[in-house]
């Protein structure tokens, strides 16, 4: 561990970055803002899983917001190599540089086309680079393939990316790291024990509420909780896909664009198609939600 | 500090979840971060760093709240400490309007049942937290009939409390006071529809049951944590912890799981398949290579002067296996056999057919069924109530179904199938009739047998699963998802 720079901690306590993250209009629960002051005085990444659509990546950017950080993201898609995630050699740049002066001997040339001028840094070598605080977002790590992991590894575990022509380089700041994945496949262990682990589900009644209220403008207290409860029904049914918060917060602000004061059967049914995007949802929630003799 | 985490790292490990020692110290160098008084701190802490899996997160919570209740029997002062932190809990509730509330906090021990129903349906209708536990205490002193010393789980205290508080009933009559008590003005709005004066609309209706539905469910846990807290007080945390262990998902043994459970490894399926499918659909892209393509290496290596440098390979097409599922759908491996068709339908893109029968003494094809539906459970469901299955009695006869089968569909399977068979194999002694297997084998692919019982049961009373097993390619136990996983990934 000695290898790390010594980090200043950001944040003074747990309650402080709630309030904090409040500021920037994430609500953020007592797991998260725990997990988020542990990241940083623990200077280790977090991997945040959960379903699609509740604020993995959302969180990231708040908590940049928040200590007024650069984001750097770095997308994660399947066949992401080195040069796409680390960093690259400035060819045409190195054979210009070449052709400019041909009567230099080799081994000069050589020191001079391996400088820091001809690389092309990537996202997790510009987060290491970085002289001002950053946040780095590993966005969807589960995409890539395994091997494809073991990228990453150096980079979290010890802030660091050896080039071979270069040497090592060494982060001058600790980045704060967010790794999101939906769980498509299962993430190596190695990975996973660099990481302290979050999981984010889909929030409590009166968290949703509240979010609701902070992210939609304009929107009165009894449709926001109208709202939240109709959600929180849906998500009680086995449904192909679950209304994610982001969608929650769309259908309000549709509600609240149509001018709705509250919610009847109608037009629940009416706007359904922004909060589920299957047909057998939509059809199947439409009647739970308007067949009023269900069996009890 | 650092023994009690130790024994708690082990008795997760214990519990079925891997930590490692990285994971171990993380925890510790964590601990001194954050302030040790916070009980839920330490429990996110200890979350962030030892459990790296969702699916993991309830083993961890119910190890959690065990280990780190009140710690040893004589330890006395907690049992007041958490008296008091509940008065100073109720005093809020108490301002709101509840003073049963406090009531019962004070600990009312002359109470009569009608009482404490009167008192659980207040604190239901007005969903106070405060007011809930101090019911959840009251019904666990009353009903639950707890004995010291008796090595259990509490599971069946849960039970006795529940059945005794009718919460079915107590959820009709709430919902029956809020028809009556439906303001009017709600139906004023929605004027012009006809509905009976001073009932709900549907939507409303439905709301409010979720929502005390909800508390209700807050209810049950807030009784199941004081059934744990007062068995862990009575015989320490390690005997506890042994005995409510709960398997994880993946780990469940099908044919014996609760209803619970039941529930939980149906959620654990979907994903589990979603992700199978992936690594099948990746495996094939980029696993294997196609074979030597002679000609185009040839005529490469012409550039290099004859030399075959770069050897060429022809496109890779593996064949997807084409698969037919038999499966013994009666009473004792039907889970199994449904948790089975469920996994294999839903990765069937990655197999080129799949046809699935089922049988108990009689057999049907239930192919179709599954071709309609989007979602494999709602065919699953169909084949419970609509295959045609039953011949003479319900009871599994292997050789009737077996023998049928050949006769009908024998001459669909072709050396590109592979049979699986599911079922314990328990005959109820009629005939086995296994050349049918033999003449199968000798026709398909691959015949597996797939076994739901634990591999010490095999062969004995009425199971006939070694006489089968001689003719097919491997009999596999297959208890829980993730032997079932392991199987599956390997076939396709």
């Amino acid at each position: 561990m000695s290898g790390r720079p010594a980090a200043v901690p950001r944040f003074d306590s747990i309650g402080g970055v709630r309030d904090g993250l409040a500021a920037v209009e994430y609500l953020a629960d007592e797991g998260i803002a725990g997990v988020v002051y542990l990241a940083d005085r623990l200077s280790k990444p977090v991997l945040v899983e959960g379903p699609a659509g509740t604020g993995k990546t959302e969180l990231a950017k708040s908590v940049a917001r928040m200590t007024g950080s650069r984001l750097i993201r770095l997308q994660c898609y399947e066949g992401l190599d080195e040069s796409k995630a680390l960093y690259e050699w400035n060819y045409k740049k190195q054979l210009l540089r070449i052709q400019a002066d041909s009567d230099r001997s080799w081994q000069q040339l050589e020191e001079d086309i391996f400088a820091e001028e001809f690389l092309l840094t990537r996202p997790l070598l510009e987060a290491i680079r970085a002289a001002e605080p950053v946040v780095l977002l590993v966005d969807e790590v589960d995409r890539v393939e395994l091997e494809t992991e073991a990228l990453l590894l150096e980079v979290l575990s010890d802030y660091q990316v050896s080039i071979p022509e270069l040497g090592t380089v060494s982060a001058t700041q600790v980045p704060l790291v967010f790794l999101t994945s939906n769980n498509t496949r299962e993430l190596s262990e190695a990975l996973k024990r660099r990481c302290l682990y979050l999981h984010i589900d889909y929030p409590q009644l009166e968290r949703e509420r509240a979010i609701i209220e902070t992210r939609v403008p304009g929107i009165s207290q009894a449709l926001a909780d109208q709202v939240a409860r109709i959600v929180r029904s849906l998500r009680g049914l086995d449904l192909k896909k679950h209304p994610s918060v982001s969608e929650t917060l769309d259908w309000a602000r549709t509600l609240v664009v149509l001018g709705v004061e509250s919610i009847d059967a109608e037009q629940a049914r009416d706007t359904l198609h922004i909060l589920l995007k299957y047909r057998s949802d939509i059809e199947r929630a439409a009647k739970e939600l308007a067949g009023a003799e269900t069996p009890g | 500090m650092l023994e009690l985490l130790a024994g708690f790292v082990t008795e997760l490990r214990a519990a079925g979840i891997p930590v490692s020692l990285t994971e171990h110290l993380d925890a510790a160098e964590a601990l001194s971060h954050i302030p040790l008084e916070d009980r839920e701190a330490i429990k996110y802490t200890l979350g962030a760093s030892l459990v790296k899996s969702s699916a993991h997160w309830r083993a961890y919570e119910t190890t959690f709240e065990i280990y780190f209740s009140l710690r040893g029997p004589d330890y006395r002062i907690d049992g007041e400490e958490d008296e008091s932190a509940d008065d100073r809990t109720a005093s809020p509730g108490e301002r709101g309007g509840a003073p049963q509330g406090l009531a019962a906090g004070g600990g009312a021990e002359g109470m009569t049942p009608e009482e404490l129903a009167e008192l659980l349906y207040v604190a239901l209708l007005r969903g106070n937290p405060a007011a809930l536990a101090a019911v959840a205490r009251q019904a666990v002193s009353r009903y639950a009939g707890m004995e010291s010393g008796r090595p259990v789980g509490g599971t069946y205290y849960l039970y006795r409390t529940l059945r005794n508080l009718d919460l079915d009933g107590v959820l009709d009559r709430l919902l029956e006071e809020a028809r009556r008590s439906a303001p009017p003005v709600a139906d004023g709005a929605a004027s012009g529809e006809e509905e009976l004066a001073g009932t709900l609309t549907a939507l409303e209706e439905r709301l409010l049951r979720d929502e005390y539905q909800a508390r209700i469910d807050e209810l049950r846990r807030e009784i199941e944590n004081e059934i744990r807290r007062r068995l862990v007080a009575d015989r320490g945390s390690e005997a506890l912890a042994k005995s409510v262990r709960k398997p994880l998902p993946e780990d469940i043994d099908m044919m014996h799981a609760t209803r619970e459970e039941l529930v939980a490894l149906r959620r654990a399926l979907r994903p589990l398949s979603r992700k199978l499918a992936v690594r099948l659909a990746r495996k094939r892209r980029h696993g294997r290579r196609g074979p030597l393509d002679f000609r185009s290496t040839i005529r490469h290596s012409l550039s290099t002067g004859g030399v075959p440098v770069d050897p060429k390979f022809r496109y890779p097409r593996p064949s997807k296996p084409e698969i037919m599922v038999i499966a013994d759908i009666s009473g004792s491996v039907a889970s199994f056999a449904r948790f089975t068709l469920h996994l294999v339908h839903a990765i069937s893109s990655q197999f080129s057919k799949v046809r699935s029968f089922v049988f108990i003494d009689g057999i049907d094809e239930v192919t179709s069924f599954f071709e309609g539906a989007d979602d494999p459970a709602e065919a699953v469901h169909r084949i419970n109530t609509e295959a045609d299955v039953v011949w003479v009695d319900g009871h599994s006869d292997y050789g009737h179904a077996l023998t049928v089968f050949w006769e009908r569909w024998g001459e669909e399977v072709t050396p590109r199938t592979s049979v699986l068979l599911l079922g314990d194999a328990r005959n109820n002694y009629h005939a086995a009739q296994s050349w049918v297997l033999h003449d199968l084998a000798l026709r398909a692919r691959h015949v597996y047998w797939l076994n739901p019982e634990p591999r010490a049961y095999w062969n004995s009373g009425d199971s006939i699963v070694g006489e089968y097993g001689t003719h097919c390619d491997d009999v596999v136990e297959c208890r829980t998802l993730r032997q079932l996983e392991r199987f599956v990934g390997e076939l396709a």
